[in-house]
């Protein structure tokens, strides 16, 4: 993309003649220039030492020189050889693309931007030309002619711009007639960055706080505790209802993991008061855990072995503490990690049972190896069976519609239960068009480690084609909430939705439930879980 | 420059027989070494291929979900898009690669106003590859005509229904006019479309040419200017009885397309043109989404270091205590 | 014959080079991406693009307000602001048009008073210029508000929840008292 700004551009005169064709390169030949804002910062070396990763250092993508060590070559060549040999879907995905160009417009990044190195296509050729070039026998006859490429640092820098560009969404995976999946480039792709140490903090920081704390923000136990007792101040205060959970208890029937977003961050907190509200009223016999108090893994963005790292503790806990089952909150890459690895990883889960909802009887027959269960299934069960007394009503005020997080859709398939669970919570609810939701759903562009605030404009940039979908609801049906169930989204879709469509809020579907449950002993309610008025003040139209 | 050296190899592919059956009669290098080399190649080729695909574990479980999962029992399931069973695998499979189920995905669209060219060109991509694809397995299984006595009567049948309009003499088969047509517009597509075009790479030039050649030296041969069929037929034979003979006046024509041929089989085990092979091997599409359901065994699955409960404990138990947070030791 | 009866009748195909103009500006073959996917949701930018030139151009020629161009405008930068180019190139969309204007009337401009039509319109297209400069800011400025609200958001949160923040309360005494104290200043 054009950006270098030589001063003879802004002579008056030649301002409008100025040719806008860029140079007609080869994507080879352009090497990534990296602009504030457009990428991460390092990862702290304190934090890659404490987690035992390689090469910590002082360093900045801006530099010249990256202090990468001296064999680094060897390093990422052994390094694909030895996935190459691992990973069958590794293998197969650098053999099979036959560059037909079906997946190119359905990145959001490219989409938003158009840079075209962010196709899929194009962000797997950045690997596979090098497979080519050292592995394949063709690519080191035909060289460039057949896209392959020796590997020099650039390729290396290139390779930490884009896959820091993408958020691992596996849309376009979607749409690949082989199944080519993006998401998996990228993994492996960051697994060779983090052999030569080149991390970004976002995602290192949370992982190091993780292993060490057991959650992603380093909350220690007994301040973990007094968080719950803000939340469940603040539940007394707008239901009239005392609540009191219990942490690391043996002997509790359930296990209950969320990610630390929802008990610490706005506006994840509103859904975090609706899960203790929810299992209050049943009278659930479970428990929360100070060890495993992060159901989020930013593993996941770092390397396999880092998910397997992190992922342990969830297991383990629900031994030591010898729950039957586990219910995990609404997040979104957690729930890949839980659905798609955490089983292969960490089980066989033998000391746990098959989960078996004690208020419905309904057996998970969908869970029964794994033993852990997606609160929607959990509660949408709850309302098939009236087991749950709600007035949807209290939600009125909300035109409500519902983003599906790539990872449950796209990776699990959840589709109905959220949407089964919204719609008997609340009136007005209202989809947005077919093509970006469900499997089709467009990514919040802050996921797999670039939600952070150095990458605003290009998370803003991403995010369009989302925010696009809901301005259009929000112009047409007056929709002023955009439901979601991750904690990424509740967190990124926020600052999306300030930019793009202001009047739109964000929530998690069990803050719709708080909304709509009534509960024994409640006092009348006049505010929402968030404090705010039930009704709208006459005179005060929130709706367009 | 990546099309054009693509063109020219396939007009020195072109080239090699015909000089080589014209000026040199090497009909019996062209008629026997060069097709039993093809095939040995193109079968130990195919085999390497998939056995290194083969070696490489599938150390996790990753289906893309494209429709809901399998979860309680009055939810619907979309079991061809989000299959939990073996069946539902197979289901899936078929679709994709018989009618290129997430090829398809992409035609489904509203527009904005009225169709172009280039838009339209995702759904046309669908249409394109399915005729190219098919018309390519109806032509291959005609061909069994030339291997086999007496005719069998499916390739009867099919060479009637392929040929069911009736035009010509020789009567024209769809598939032939098929097959050129889509070779031509995923090759137009290929370098009209800008995005396209940028990714486009000699291996993805030269296969479509090589297959423009096959089909247009075979169309010639059936329709303009004929060759010794039944020569062709005893040559055929001959290769595969083990007992190879080239007849006389066969045609240059012939062993054109013959080398093309050959080309392409000897070609594919290295190309990208394995996909035909690779789509089986999809860990995204040929696995069922049961993850919950059935434990995955991912076969090099190592121990790790984890941080444990006890070493947790041991950094924060007085913090803990202080909270009346329960511990393990006092 | 009035400029923008002239500019009327050649609406479609100042629109189209105009169009193509601004593809231009992005990455090799995003134009043709911009250009050719209809679908509003699959091609946001495009349709923003789209939706913008024609808002302008019939302001321009219905002699519409100032506010409507702006709305389309504000909309169009907004985009801009957070796509991968300089300040001016994220606003030069307009002068583009004036060159457009000036390249495809170059014989019209020539007749009896319309060099005069043309100066006003052109000096209203340059107030739009300006308007666009201001939205840019404006966006440009949201963005970095955006980063610094993030970054509050997370550490009051933390002050918060480690109970080291005093806030008020609506039902504070103290406030009460102040209420008080100003009504008997009044």
């Amino acid at each position: 993309m054009p950006n270098e700004s030589k001063s003879d551009e802004l002579k008056q005169d030649e301002l409008v003649k100025i040719d806008y064709k860029p140079p007609k390169k080869d994507w080879m030949d352009t090497p990534v220039h990296f602009r504030h804002g457009t990428y991460i910062y390092p990862a702290k070396a304190k934090n890659l030492t404490y987690l035992g990763l390689p090469n910590p250092r002082e360093w900045s993508p801006a530099d010249e020189d990256w202090k990468l060590p001296d064999n680094w070559k060897d390093i990422i060549l052994n390094g694909m050889k030895e996935r190459l040999d691992k990973y069958r879907s590794f293998k197969v995905f650098m053999d099979i693309c036959v560059r037909c160009g079906a997946c190119a417009d359905k990145c959001h990044f490219f989409i938003g931007g158009g840079d075209p190195k962010n196709m899929p296509v194009l962000r797997a050729e950045l690997i596979r030309s090098v497979y080519k070039g050292n592995f394949t026998a063709a690519g080191k006859i035909l060289g460039r002619l057949n896209g392959a490429r020796g590997l020099t640092k650039d390729v290396i820098k290139e390779w930490f711009y884009y896959f820091y560009q993408c958020t691992e969404c596996r849309r376009c995976s979607v749409f690949c007639p082989y199944g080519i999946d993006t998401a998996e480039i990228t993994m492996m792709g960051r697994e060779l960055l983090t052999l030569l140490g080149c991390n970004v903090n976002w995602v290192i920081e949370p992982v190091a706080n993780c292993y060490r704390t057991g959650n992603h923000l380093g909350i220690q136990p007994h301040a973990l505790k007094d968080m719950f007792e803000m939340l469940l101040d603040d539940i007394q205060d707008r239901t009239g209802v005392k609540i009191e959970p219990t942490f690391n208890r043996k002997g509790a029937e359930i296990l209950f993991v969320t990610p630390s977003a929802d008990y610490f961050a706005d506006p994840g907190i509103y859904t975090c008061m609706g899960y203790l509200m929810l299992f209050h009223e049943l009278g659930l016999d479970y428990t929360w855990s100070t060890y495993a108090s992060e159901g989020g893994n930013f593993g996941l963005f770092t390397s396999h072995e880092m998910i397997k790292r992190l992922n342990a503790k969830i297991y383990a806990e629900a031994k030591r503490l010898g729950v039957k089952w586990i219910i995990g909150g609404e997040c979104g890459h957690m729930w890949r990690v839980m659905h798609q690895y955490m089983d292969t990883m960490n089980g066989p889960a033998d000391f746990l049972e098959e989960p078996v909802s004690p208020i419905t009887g309904t057996r998970f027959e969908n869970a029964k190896s794994t033993k852990m269960v997606h609160i929607t299934e959990f509660t949408a069960d709850l309302i098939k069976n009236n087991k749950l007394k709600l007035d949807p009503g209290r939600n009125d005020k909300l035109r409500i519609t519902f983003h599906d997080s790539c990872n449950p859709a796209r990776a699990m398939g959840i589709l109905e239960e959220p949407r089964y669970i919204i719609k008997n919570v609340c009136n007005n609810f209202f989809e947005m068009p077919e093509n970006t939701i469900r499997e089709q759903t467009f990514c919040c562009a802050g996921g797999a480690g670039l939600g952070t605030d150095e990458m605003m404009e290009i998370r803003m940039r991403g995010g369009m084609p989302r925010a696009n979908a809901v301005k259009h609801v929000h112009d047409k049906h007056g929709v002023n909430r955009l439901t979601c169930m991750c904690a990424i989204d509740r967190a990124t879709l926020s600052t999306l939705m300030e930019y793009w469509v202001p009047d739109v809020k964000v929530t998690g579907i069990h803050e719709l439930v708080a909304n709509a449950l009534v509960m024994k002993g409640e006092k009348e309610r006049v505010v929402d879980i968030r404090g705010e008025a039930l009704k709208e003040k006459k005179g005060e139209d929130n709706v367009r | 420059m990546k099309l054009l050296v693509a063109f020219i190899s396939v007009l020195v592919l072109v080239a090699i027989p015909y000089l080589g059956i014209t000026y040199a009669g090497m009909s019996s290098v062209f008629g026997i070494i060069v097709p039993y080399a093809a095939v040995i190649i193109f079968i130990l080729g195919f085999v390497y291929r998939i056995i290194k695909w083969a070696r490489s574990p599938v150390p996790f479980r990753i289906p893309t979900t494209c429709g809901q999962e399998k979860s309680l029992p009055w939810i619907k399931q979309n079991k061809l898009d989000n299959p939990s069973s073996t069946t539902g695998v197979v289901g899936r499979m078929v679709l994709e690669v018989l009618f290129f189920r997430s090829l398809f995905r992409n035609t489904k669209t509203e527009l904005r106003d009225g169709p172009s060219l280039a838009y339209a060109s995702s759904g046309w991509l669908w249409l394109a590859a399915i005729a190219f694809h098919w018309s390519f397995l109806i032509i291959l299984i005609r061909h069994f005509r030339l291997f086999s006595v007496p005719v069998p009567y499916f390739i009867n049948v099919l060479e009637n229904v392929d040929g069911f309009l009736q035009i010509g003499i020789p009567t024209l088969y769809i598939t032939d006019v098929l097959l050129l047509a889509a070779v031509l517009y995923l090759f137009i597509r290929r370098i009209a479309i800008p995005q396209v075009r940028y990714i486009s790479l000699v291996s993805d030039y030269f296969p479509l040419f090589l297959i423009f050649g096959i089909g247009l030296t075979g169309v010639l041969m059936r329709y303009f200017y004929r060759v010794n069929v039944i020569g062709v037929k005893e040559l055929v034979m001959g290769l595969i009885a083990l007992k190879p003979n080239v007849p006389a006046d066969i045609g240059s024509l012939f062993f054109i397309h013959l080398f093309l041929i050959s080309a392409l089989f000897a070609y594919l085990p290295f190309s990208k043109l394995m996909h035909m092979g690779g789509v089986f091997f999809s860990p995204t599409r040929n696995l069922a989404n049961n993850n919950r359901m059935v434990r995955h065994i991912n076969p090099w699955n190592y121990p790790v270091h984890v941080h444990t409960y006890a070493e947790y404990e041991d950094d924060f138990r007085d913090k803990m205590k202080s909270v009346g947070l329960p511990v393990e030791k006092e | 014959m009035k400029l923008i009866n002239i500019l009327s009748e050649k609406k479609e195909i100042v629109l189209k080079k105009w169009f193509d103009k601004i593809a231009a500006s992005y990455p090799v073959n995003a134009p043709s991406f911009l250009k050719n996917q209809k679908n509003q949701f699959a091609n946001p930018v495009g349709y923003t693009i789209e939706e913008t030139i024609e808002a302008v151009l019939d302001v321009l020629i219905n002699e519409g307000t100032d506010k409507k161009a702006q709305e389309f405008l504000d909309r169009f930068v907004q985009v801009r602001a957070v796509q991968d180019f300089t300040p001016s190139r994220a606003v030069d969309f307009l002068f583009m048009l004036k060159q457009l204007m000036k390249d495809e009337l170059k014989d019209e401009l020539q007749e009896k008073g319309m060099y005069e039509e043309f100066l006003l319109m052109e000096s209203r297209i340059d107030r739009m210029v300006l308007a666009s400069f201001e939205s840019y800011l404006k966006y440009r400025e949201k963005i970095y508000e955006l980063r610094v609200n993030e970054f509050k958001n997370m550490a009051f949160r933390l002050l918060e929840r480690a109970n080291l923040t005093f806030e008020f309360k609506d039902d504070d005494p103290a406030f009460e008292k102040d209420v008080s104290d100003s009504d008997n200043v009044k």
